[in-house]
C-alpha cells in the first residue's frame, strides 16, 4: 500500500472519503452524534435535513479548525487550547450561517437552517475536528475527511430513518419502543457496515 | 436540609439517570465502554466535569445574561474539560491515546449541558454541585456496568486480569468488543430499564 504522502492528489483525495464515509462511519463505528441522531430520526424527511446541514457543516468546520490549528495554536504553542478553541469555531460558524441563510433564502432556511443550533452540541462535528489531529493530512485531505465524514453520518442516519418509519406501527414491548429498537436497528447496521472493514486502510 | 441532598443524590443514581431516562450522553457510554479501564477515566472526567461546572454555573447564574449563556456554559464546560484531557494525559498516556478524542468530547456531551441548564442555572451553588456528582455517578454507574459485561465477554478478562483458567472454557465473543455489541448492550439494559419504569408508573 503506497502511503498517502506518495499518492496523488485525487486519489488520496477519494481514499480518504471513502474511508471515513464506510469504512471508519462516525456514527456506526466511532459512535458520534448519537443523541441527535436517536432524536431526530424518527422521519426520513427531517434524517435528510439534518444529515444535508451536518454535512456542510463538518466539511467547512473540518476545513476551518485545520486552518486555525495549523496556522495559529501550533505555532503559538498554545496546543492545549484546542478543544476550547474548536467548539468556538464550531458555534460561531453555524451562528453565522443560519444568520446568512435566513437573510438569503427562506426556503432554504425551513429546510436546513433550523437544524443549525441543533449541530453545534452533535458531538460528530466536533469529533471529526479532533480525529482530524490524529492523522497527519495535508489541508485539502483534512477538508475529504470532514466530507467523508459528514456524509457518511447522513447516509446512517437517512437509512435509520427509513427503517424507523417502516416499523412505527409494529408493536413492540413498551419498554423497547423509541430508543431501545433504535439501538438495535443501528447495532443491525453497525454489524452490516463492518463488512467494509479491511476493504482500505490508511 | 441533609434530606434534600439525598433526594438530590438519589434522583440523580436512579430516577432521572442521565442514560436510562432521558437517553442522553451515550455516544461516550457507548465509545469507551470496551475495556473497564478505559470507562474508569472516563468516568472520571464525566463527575468531575458535571460537577464542578454545575457549581460554576450555579455561582454565575445572576451574573450571565440569558442571550448568551450557552455560549458562557460551553467556556466553562470546556475549560474543565481541558483540565481532565491534561490531566489524563499526564498520568496515562497509553490510556489517553485510546480515548483521548472522546475526553475531548465530553465538552458535547449532553448531560452537562442539560444539568448545567435545567438543575443549576436555577439553585444555590452547593446543591447544584451535589445535583451534578449524583448524575455524574448515574451516568458512571451505566457505563462501569456495560464495560464490566462488554469486557468479560469480549476478552475474558477484567481490568486486563484474565478470568480464572478462561483459555479452558471461555470463548471470546469478538463481537462485544466491537461497535455492534456497545449498541446491542446498550439497547438491552433500555430496555430492562424502561420496561421497570413503565410498570412503576402504571402503578
Amino acid at each position: 500500500m503506497t502511503p498517502l504522502a506518495d499518492m496523488s492528489l485525487f486519489a488520496s483525495f477519494a481514499l480518504i472519503f471513502v474511508s471515513a464515509a464506510f469504512t471508519d462511519n462516525i456514527l456506526l463505528a466511532r459512535f458520534l452524534g448519537m443523541c441527535s441522531c436517536l432524536g431526530v430520526s424518527k422521519k426520513v424527511d427531517t434524517s435528510l435535513g439534518l444529515g444535508a446541514a451536518v454535512i456542510f457543516v463538518t466539511a467547512c468546520t473540518s476545513a476551518l479548525n485545520y486552518l486555525v490549528y495549523q496556522y495559529l495554536l501550533l505555532p503559538l504553542g498554545l496546543d492545549y487550547l484546542r478543544l476550547i478553541t474548536f467548539i468556538v469555531v464550531i458555534a460561531a460558524f453555524t451562528q453565522l450561517v443560519e444568520m446568512i441563510i435566513e437573510r438569503v433564502s427562506e426556503k432554504l432556511y425551513n429546510s436546513l437552517g433550523i437544524f443549525l443550533p441543533l449541530i453545534t452540541v452533535n458531538c460528530a462535528i466536533l469529533g471529526i475536528s479532533l480525529f482530524m489531529l490524529n492523522k497527519p493530512y495535508s489541508f485539502l485531505q483534512a477538508f475529504a475527511f470532514g466530507l467523508g465524514g459528514g456524509f457518511g453520518w447522513f447516509l446512517a442516519i437517512s437509512l435509520i430513518g427509513a427503517i424507523r418509519e417502516r416499523i412505527n406501527e409494529a408493536a413492540l414491548p413498551r419498554g423497547l419502543e423509541g430508543p431501545g429498537i433504535t439501538l438495535i436497528i443501528i447495532g443491525i447496521m453497525a454489524l452490516g457496515f463492518i463488512g467494509f472493514s479491511g476493504m482500505i486502510k490508511i | 436540609m441533609a434530606s434534600s441532598y439525598t433526594k438530590i443524590l438519589k434522583d440523580g443514581l436512579l430516577g432521572e439517570n442521565p442514560i436510562y431516562r432521558q437517553v442522553l450522553g451515550i455516544c461516550s457510554a457507548l465509545a469507551v465502554t470496551n475495556l473497564l479501564a478505559n470507562t474508569l477515566f472516563m468516568c472520571f472526567g464525566v463527575i468531575f466535569a458535571t460537577a464542578l461546572t454545575n457549581f460554576t454555573v450555579s455561582l454565575l447564574r445572576n451574573h450571565i445574561p440569558k442571550r448568551i449563556r450557552m455560549i458562557v456554559q460551553v467556556v466553562i464546560i470546556a475549560s474543565y474539560v481541558m483540565m481532565i484531557d491534561i490531566l489524563i494525559k499526564a498520568v496515562a498516556p497509553d490510556i489517553h491515546r485510546f480515548i483521548g478524542p472522546y475526553v475531548g468530547l465530553i465538552i458535547t456531551n449532553c448531560i452537562i449541558m442539560g444539568r448545567a441548564e435545567a438543575f443549576a442555572s436555577q439553585n444555590k451553588p452547593l446543591p447544584s454541585l451535589v445535583d451534578g456528582l449524583a448524575c455524574g455517578l448515574g451516568y458512571s454507574a451505566v457505563l462501569i456496568s456495560i464495560a464490566v459485561i462488554r469486557e468479560i465477554m469480549g476478552f475474558g478478562t477484567l481490568l486486563g486480569f484474565a478470568l480464572p483458567a478462561r483459555d479452558l472454557w471461555w470463548t471470546q465473543w469478538t463481537i462485544m468488543v466491537m461497535p455492534p455489541g456497545a449498541f446491542f448492550m446498550l439497547a438491552i439494559m433500555t430496555w430492562f430499564a424502561r420496561a421497570k419504569l413503565v410498570k412503576q408508573e402504571a402503578k
